[in-house]
């Protein structure tokens, strides 16, 4: 009891789930789908389980400040391992489940990891494929027993086995975990997040009780947050958001975490529960609408021209209506009707009816598709934060929704603005270092205790953050107009039919960009135009396909004409990419950020091709399939033109 | 491999069977242990599908005998094949196409169900606690065959892949002692036929289903059976190990066309 003064202090995340189970024990904790049905655990079946967990891996050797990796999709026993580390002082340490055996090693050697507990059968194979390059890894414990009857290796025990040993071993000492919980200080690392590594290497972001305690009080308190919310936790668990989310605040505030059957359910197990707090990157909004557009693109004439017109009304006034701002009357009854026909039963449809509080953050949310659900009546806000400050600096008010900012510094956050225009910030959740690499640790926080954020942006009149790009990325044409590629691939992304897409344009006289059609919504345009494609390189090459991302792009400039800020920066020249950009080729980062560089290194024959004004260009591109095999994509590039519009000033003088 | 072969447990005997003056199959013998999976393979038109209708029972071979567990029937019989624990797929998908995956794989518990149709019509009492119960097997094989992303799709919606396993599922709903499976990787992709391969082997390996299958794909036969049986023109012309079968020179013949 040394350690915390006031005994019963809830400033540790197993003192928190003790409490839990002692105040609100009855109370649903956890629900996963098996077998169909959801399963109910509360919060006294949860402690009791964790706990004997926590003493099956002492059993096994794992001692105060060992790290213990977490591989799998997002299983309530998953969440409870980190707690069962964490009782014990231990910290775990939530690894990429999709990622490949090869990109795992580096986590597991660099965090010196004894014992993973995993998910199932694939990811036990994927350890054992690089059990010869991590020599400290002595334990694998795997939840689902399937598929593993045959594995007789002495290092591997089922989860099952692991905690009913426990349960004997707790019985023997019925004091053990109690005075490990109480050895636990709120100074102590309470996990390790590893960076996406945007640029170079994964570095540990070792974060404490304190940090992320504060993190989760701070936006608990800001949006009322209770013990009755739902959420559904269906992002990595090795993302700093889930974390928050997830772990930090479902302890924090003790409620409950819905957990889907499987990847492929998600938007079945979300109609399902009906969350009513939601967080998700843009990327998923970003597919929601587009699997919506089209699904009305083949609905009946009749329904089409019924929603296309309450969205035009929804369009005009929802948003300002959410944010309880005065309306004029008749659009307040047409809002009325439009909520009875179309938003109520697309909110149903897309397991959104009970949302309270919806938060997007990853990355930076095209303006118009966060529009778009804030005029359906879904109470979508954005946050800003990154790993290293616990996914937690800015905030949106409600009803001070601005939809190009990321709103107001949190509570208990310090913002400042460098010279550069690089954001810094200070407060209670920012790491206590990177694991073993104090050099990167003293250079990413400065002299005052700031911590540099590597993001540019400005604060405006009324103090809200508005992020511009990675301070890195923006660069200068050669004109001279500032250059933000982010900016102008956002408006480019809202289109349902650009999947991703790469600006360049730093030092150049002008923007050329790499496209990416996204297959479901081009695939469906096609077909029902009559384009017979074979695959995603036959249709991504269609003459067709590419008048279709040229409008799209002509659109884009024509909005970015009208800012004189970015008017210089409209896009020139373009192409569509033959094949699908992927993390699995680098090219993309697990949490599926556009590795510029790389990119730009691996396709300059390309980037050439477009500043050189030539007509087409040849490319032959080595993939790597899921199951690790390689192959070979190749096609003739066609590079089109775009029309470029004069600055809007221009026009208006004409 | 934990997976043990056991005793013979279906014996054909000099199974003969015409269709008119057309004889589809002509004198065949083989067997079949328990536990083990056996390929019968051959070229077009060799009378495999007929070989795997007469174990099933839909075609009743004019001479030969079939010993099934030690009882000797000059044929089988359909009802009785699926009583004891007899299921399959067919060649041509045959599910209900309006109708949802789940729905499909509950047909194929129909012969597990015992109230009546009265008790089912109204949904009481021990029928639909029965039911229950059946929902529950169904969830298992769902859970198994990884498909719970369709569990409310109709059938005729999903790619041919799925299909195909969906019927798999439909077969394994009836908790088979052995599965028939006709060209269970016909028209599928690479992947797909990866997929459904892990299926056939841990359907084996986990619930010591006897596996009988017709395959095209030389490499899939190969790999996953235990013993082979060749097919040509309905006669039999090989029979044993893959690696013994790969090698007899009848087969190849058959196969690749002989020299003259």
């Amino acid at each position: 009891m040394a350690a915390t003064p006031d005994g019963g202090a809830l400033d540790t995340f197993p003192r928190l789930l003790m409490h839990h189970a002692s105040v609100r024990g009855a109370r649903p904790a956890v629900r996963e789908k098996d077998l169909g049905i959801w399963q109910t655990r509360s919060w006294a079946e949860v402690a009791e389980e964790t706990q004997a967990l926590a003493c099956g891996l002492a059993q096994l050797g794992f001692r105060r400040g060992d790290r213990l990796a977490i591989i799998g999709d997002n299983r309530p026993r998953l969440y409870g391992s980190m707690l069962a580390a964490q009782m014990l002082g231990g910290i775990p340490v939530p690894m990429y489940q999709d990622a490949v055996a090869a990109e795992m090693v580096f986590v597991l050697q660099d965090a010196g990891i004894h014992i993973a507990i995993v998910e199932d059968q694939e990811q036990v194979d994927k350890l054992m494929e690089i059990k010869d390059q991590c020599p400290e890894l002595q334990h694998i414990i795997y939840d689902d027993p399937r598929g593993m009857r045959h594995y007789t290796q002495t290092f591997l025990s089922g989860f099952d086995e692991v905690v009913a040993s426990g349960r004997i071993h707790k019985q023997n000492h019925p004091d053990f975990i109690a005075a490990e919980i109480a050895q636990g200080a709120t100074e102590d690392i309470s996990v390790m997040l590893y960076t996406s590594g945007t640029t170079g290497k994964p570095k540990g972001v070792c974060q404490t009780h304190r940090a992320f305690i504060a993190a989760a009080r701070g936006g608990a308190e800001f949006d009322g947050l209770r013990d009755t919310d739902d959420i559904l936790s269906y992002l990595p668990m090795a993302w700093v958001g889930d974390h928050l989310f997830s772990l930090a605040q479902a302890i924090f505030v003790g409620f409950t975490v819905n957990c889907p059957e499987s990847g492929d359910t998600v938007m079945t197990d979300l109609r399902e529960i009906g969350p009513t707090y939601y967080f998700a990157p843009p990327r998923v909004f970003e597919n929601v609408l587009t699997q919506v557009m089209i699904r009305m693109e083949d609905a009946g004439s009749i329904k089409r021209k019924l929603f296309h017109y309450f969205m035009d009304v929804a369009k005009r006034c929802g948003a300002e209506i959410l944010d309880r701002k005065p309306v004029a009357m008749k659009d307040r009854l047409l809002y009325a009707l439009g909520n009875f026909v179309v938003y109520g039963p697309l909110r149903n449809v897309l397991g959104m009816s009970r949302i309270r509080v919806a938060y997007t953050a990853g990355a930076a949310i095209g303006p118009d598709l966060f529009r778009f659900y804030r005029s359906i009546g879904v109470n979508l806000k954005q946050l800003y934060g990154q790993t290293e400050t616990c996914a937690y600096v800015c905030l949106q008010p409600d009803g001070q929704i601005k939809f190009d900012s990321v709103g107001m510094p949190a509570p208990g956050v310090e913002i400042k603005i460098a010279d550069s225009g690089e954001i810094l910030v200070k407060g209670p959740m920012l790491l206590k270092e990177y694991y073993k690499r104090p050099d990167a640790t003293a250079e990413s926080i400065n002299a005052d205790g700031y911590f540099m954020t590597g993001d540019a942006g400005f604060l405006d009149a009324e103090g809200h953050l508005k992020i511009i790009d990675r301070a890195k990325d923006v660069g200068k044409l050669s004109g001279g107009a500032m250059f933000a590629p982010n900016y102008i691939e956002n408006k480019l992304k809202f289109f349902p039919y650009i999947k991703e897409s790469v600006c360049f344009g730093h030092g150049r006289d002008m923007v050329c960009a790499f496209i990416n059609i996204d297959m479901g919504a081009v695939g469906n345009w096609a077909e029902r135009r009559h384009i017979a494609y074979s695959g995603y390189t036959d249709l991504a090459c269609k003459p067709a396909v590419l008048d279709l991302i040229r409008d799209c792009i002509e659109q884009v400039n024509a909005e970015l004409a009208s800012d004189a800020m970015v008017a210089d920066t409209q896009v020139h020249r373009f192409l569509v990419l033959h094949k699908e950009l992927d993390p699995d080729d680098d090219e993309l980062t697990r949490t599926r950020k556009v590795r510029r560089g790389f990119v730009a290194e691996k396709y300059a024959v390309l980037i050439d091709a477009l500043y050189a004004g030539r007509e087409s260009q040849f490319i032959e591109t080595e993939v790597k399939f899921e199951d690790g095999r390689r192959g070979k994509v190749a096609a003739d590039l066609v590079i089109r033109d775009a029309k470029t519009f004069a600055k809007a000033t221009a026009m208006r003088a004409a | 491999m934990a997976r043990e072969i056991g005793e013979v447990i279906l014996d054909l005997r000099n199974i003969s069977l015409r269709f008119g003056g057309v004889k589809a199959l002509t004198d065949i013998s083989f067997d079949v242990r328990d536990h083990e999976i056996r390929a019968i393979i051959g070229p077009n038109g060799a009378g495999k599908s007929s070989m795997l209708n007469v174990i099933n029972g839909v075609y009743r071979p004019q001479e030969g005998e079939i010993v099934f567990h030690g009882e000797h029937r000059r044929d089988m019989d359909t009802h009785a094949a699926a009583a004891a624990g007899i299921a399959r797929t067919f060649q041509n998908i045959a599910l209900f196409k309006g109708m949802s995956v789940l729905d499909n794989l509950m047909t194929g518990r129909n012969l597990k169900m015992k109230a009546g149709f009265l008790q089912h019509a109204l949904w009481w009492g021990p029928a639909r606690r029965e039911e229950l119960e059946h929902r529950r097997k169904v969830e298992e094989v769902i859970d198994f065959l990884e498909i719970e992303h369709i569990r409310k799709t109709p059938v005729g919606r999903l790619p041919y892949g799925l299909q195909k396993r969906v019927e798999l599922g439909r077969a394994l709903a009836a908790e088979p002692k052995m599965l028939l499976l006709d060209e269970p990787m016909a028209g599928m992709n690479v992947e797909e036929k990866q997929d459904m391969c892990r299926f056939i082997l841990d359907v084996n390996d986990q619930f010591g289903t006897t596996i009988v299958l017709i395959e095209h794909d030389m490499g899939v036969v190969m790999d996953i059976s235990d013993r082979v049986v060749v097919l040509d023109y309905g006669k039999k012309i090989g029979d044993g190990a893959p690696d013994e079968v790969k090698n007899n020179p009848e087969v190849i013949a058959a196969y690749l066309g002989t020299q003259h």
